[in-house]
């Protein structure tokens, strides 16, 4: 059975996050095969993250953080754009579409744009196809459940 | 510190994909400063190599992760050597130095290396590292300004500069320093310019590579059984 791609956004406290729920009560639609994972802020976010998160068989990853110079942390976005430029280069050379990875900027205010980057995704994800790491459905939806639930017990403060 | 860079993904998967477990050994000393090989590096080229693995169909093969405070030292692989008769090979992340060490220290396990072993260095600014030692075993710093021309000079040259030093600019690549305007210059703040006017004697590079590999031996601190290689 077809499945529809998995596309996780890493999205920033700050921005992103309030952006995708400002989206949701302004009854905005975008496409449901984008799962949401808040982190503190862009600059949080490893390369090992990244790479986690395609090793268990996503097919695209967004990230996206505060627009330049809005950082809540000052320069957080700036380090993760050149960290996820660096993952873009990975992938790469493993032999995974760069593509299948972009860093987005966007303001709390903009639930529209939310909606809009998470559709570009999702049709850029749509076009090049599953991942060629792709694996059972259910075990993917079980990593991103799994990832969300340590996202959150890490910002809560409890150690893993 | 000892300076590297890591390989291409590519290269490293094609020496390990021809086994089935595979331990990637990483070093917490100069290449973890260095950001080449240390944990958090060993967790990338894991990930890495096991997705780039199962896209030649070889996703079966176990790579798993480990690092240990530093390879050049026995005592520090000794934490880890229980494990290697768990695996058909090992990745090293540690230099050139560490790479040798494990492969002495395990005869019958192959060992490679994910690193290119650069140079001696200093880290210049976040991100950058820059050469400055050639460890040729004779240190000539005292006589030019504390500025070594072996590594810092393009030609190596004693008596420099040649014709190619251009604005305080090397002819080699417009972006290398010239060592000896470098050497010029801190001389004349020192007020030691007159030093330079001495010729340069030719360099014993006996006490180099060229002499063979070397051993520095304390005999003061020498304890012939302690050690694996006592």
């Amino acid at each position: 059975m077809k499945r529809e791609p998995v596309i996780i956004a890493f999205c920033c406290h700050y921005c992103a996050y309030a952006a995708a729920d400002l989206a949701g009560s302004m009854r905005l639609q975008y496409p449901s095969n984008v799962r949401v994972l808040r982190f503190p802020c862009t600059g949080k976010i490893e390369p090992n993250y990244v790479l986690a998160a395609f090793e268990r068989g996503v097919d695209g990853v967004m990230v996206a953080g505060c627009l330049e110079g809005g950082c809540h942390f000052l320069e957080g976005n700036l380090r993760a754009r050149r960290r996820i430029e660096r993952v873009r280069q990975l992938l790469d050379e493993i032999g995974i579409e760069p593509e299948r990875l972009e860093m987005f900027n966007l303001s709390s205010a903009e639930g529209p744009r939310f909606a809009a980057i998470a559709t570009e995704m999702s049709q850029r994800i749509a076009y090049l196809g599953p991942s060629p790491l792709r694996v059972d459905h259910e075990k993917v939806e079980a990593s991103i459940g799994e990832m969300r639930q340590q996202g959150e017990a890490a910002l809560r403060g409890e150690a893993r | 510190m000892i300076v590297a860079d890591r390989k291409k993904v590519p290269e490293i998967r094609d020496m390990i994909k021809g086994y089935d477990r595979v331990l990637l050994l990483g070093c917490g000393t100069c290449v973890t400063v260095c950001l080449a090989g240390g944990e958090r590096e060993v967790g990338i080229l894991g990930s890495a190599l096991r997705m780039a693995l199962k896209l030649i169909g070889r996703g079966n093969v176990v790579v798993d992760e480990c690092t240990i405070e530093r390879q050049c030292e026995d005592a520090f692989i000794d934490i880890v050597a229980p494990r290697i008769g768990a695996y058909d090979a090992v990745c090293s992340l540690g230099c050139g130095a560490g790479v040798q060490n494990l492969a002495e220290r395990f005869p019958n396990t192959p060992v490679y290396a994910g690193l290119n072993t650069q140079f001696i260095g200093v880290l210049e600014s976040q991100g950058v590292w820059t050469e400055k030692c050639a460890a040729c075993g004779n240190c000539r710093l005292g006589e030019f300004a504390g500025i070594c021309p072996f590594s810092r000079c393009a030609k190596r040259l004693l008596n420099g500069p040649c014709g190619g030093s251009q604005e305080g600019r090397c002819e080699v690549r417009p972006e290398l320093e010239c060592g000896w305007q470098l050497i010029y210059d801190r001389a004349s703040a020192l007020g030691i310019l007159g030093k330079l006017e001495a010729i340069a004697e030719p360099h014993d590079w006996s006490t180099a590579l060229d002499g063979g590999p070397r051993k520095v031996v304390r005999e003061d601190q020498y304890i012939g059984d302690v050690g694996q290689k006592g």
